[in-house]
């Protein structure tokens, strides 16, 4: 158990990395076989590619869109935008939600495999924000979805996404996925 | 902005004179506006209005850009439709007007322009005005079972209903609204809402002047 002392926690690259990850190798080298904690190893498998279902309904689509284009490039943490709620993770609810759009979003949340987080991203989405007010808007998609990540913004930077996107990341590596 | 436009008033003269005089039984009132000619026509007569105004050689308004509705709670007939056209030929646009009331039905145009289908739609949706021999008389834009009509004057803002997700009976359920807090304005200082914009000593240049 020499090499697992770390607890979780990501290093940084670095010599304490490349310490660690020799520790490993070497271990691997030496004895065939590396111990390490099943749930931690999931949790950091799963953080490593969490795939969004692609649901943009307004504006903050588009700076969904920048996070994920080649400036910010969300593909940097594994997040490949998919067309299907079947192989999708997480999903970064982006714009206003309409009263005729909620049972649409809540059966593509349903038919996501487990484990699943919800992104809420900008004003509307969080709690109706400039249509709170209004007839036909659900005054915050928590009303439909349990959400993980409230992103605050109208609309949020790509760069206050990817915040959003890391918090998440770190909510799964505290709770872990197998547990949940 | 009729300052802008002030370069085609004569063409606008012209169009009011040849409508007044080709429609002088199917037009209520003409009025030369915004730099531009708003016509308003007899409810049971706007196809003959549309149909000249598309294809009379001095108009030739062959698109239809908007369809839209207008309402005016204190009059009787409380709804206006409104018609936009463009004439590319003549690079001209026109208004024309229609007024109405709940239960009278206006003839739908989608006979003559296929791109009223979805604008009548969206007015019998948003107005609750109806259109006589529409194709497809279906609301447009609102929730699948909506009730009322949204942008009428005596619509609420909130509307009647609102959506939640129910745990037990797993599925989006339709509720009456509660609002944690009522709908409040604090925004006085809008320039919308008209600000005064008087500071103090303003009186006393205008008493010099």
């Amino acid at each position: 158990m020499g090499v697992s002392t770390n607890t979780g926690a990501s290093l940084a690259p670095g010599t304490d990395q490349d310490t660690l990850l020799k520790g490993v190798f070497d271990e691997m080298n030496d004895k065939g076989f590396v111990l390490a904690n099943l749930d931690k190893l999931a949790s950091w498998a799963s953080t490593g590619s969490m795939w969004p279902m692609t649901f943009g309904l307004a504006c903050c689509a588009v700076e969904m869109m920048h996070s994920a284009a080649s400036r910010y490039d969300l593909d940097r943490y594994g997040l490949v935008f998919r067309p299907s709620p079947r192989q999708s993770d997480v999903m970064i609810v982006a714009g206003t939600l309409t009263n005729k759009m909620a049972p649409a979003l809540r059966k593509v949340y349903d038919q996501m495999a487990e484990p699943r987080w919800v992104i809420s991203m900008g004003s509307c989405a969080n709690g109706g924000g400039y249509y709170h007010y209004s007839y036909s808007v659900v005054r915050g998609c928590d009303r439909v979805v349990p959400v993980d990540v409230y992103v605050p913004g109208c609309p949020p930077t790509a760069e206050a996404l990817i915040y959003g996107v890391m918090q998440l990341q770190k909510k799964i590596r505290r709770t872990g996925v197998l547990t949940r | 902005m009729s300052e802008l436009l002030s370069d085609n008033s004569a063409a606008l003269k012209d169009l009011k004179d040849l409508v007044v005089s080709q429609l002088a039984n199917e037009i209520l009132e003409t009025e030369i506006r915004y730099g531009e000619l708003t016509v308003i026509a007899k409810r049971d007569d706007i196809l003959k209005v549309l149909t000249f105004l598309r294809d009379d050689t001095g108009c030739l308004f062959k698109q239809l850009i908007d369809v839209c509705g207008a309402d005016y709670p204190e009059r009787a007939e409380r709804f206006d439709v409104v018609y936009h056209m463009l004439s590319l030929k003549h690079n001209l646009r026109i208004r024309v007007k229609v007024r109405t009331d709940e239960e009278s039905p206006v003839p739908s145009c989608v006979s003559l322009f296929s791109a009223a289908d979805w604008f009548e739609r969206e007015t019998w949706d948003m107005y609750g005005i109806f259109f006589a021999g529409h194709p497809d008389p279906r609301r447009l834009l609102t929730d699948y079972g909506f009730e009322g009509h949204p942008l009428r004057k005596d619509f609420p803002l909130t509307g009647y209903v609102e959506v939640r997700y129910d745990d037990e009976q797993k599925r989006v359920v339709y509720e009456p609204v509660k609002l944690v807090q009522d709908f409040r304005n604090f925004d006085f200082e809008s320039p919308w809402e008209g600000i005064q914009n008087v500071l103090p000593g303003d009186e006393k240049a205008e008493g010099k002047a």
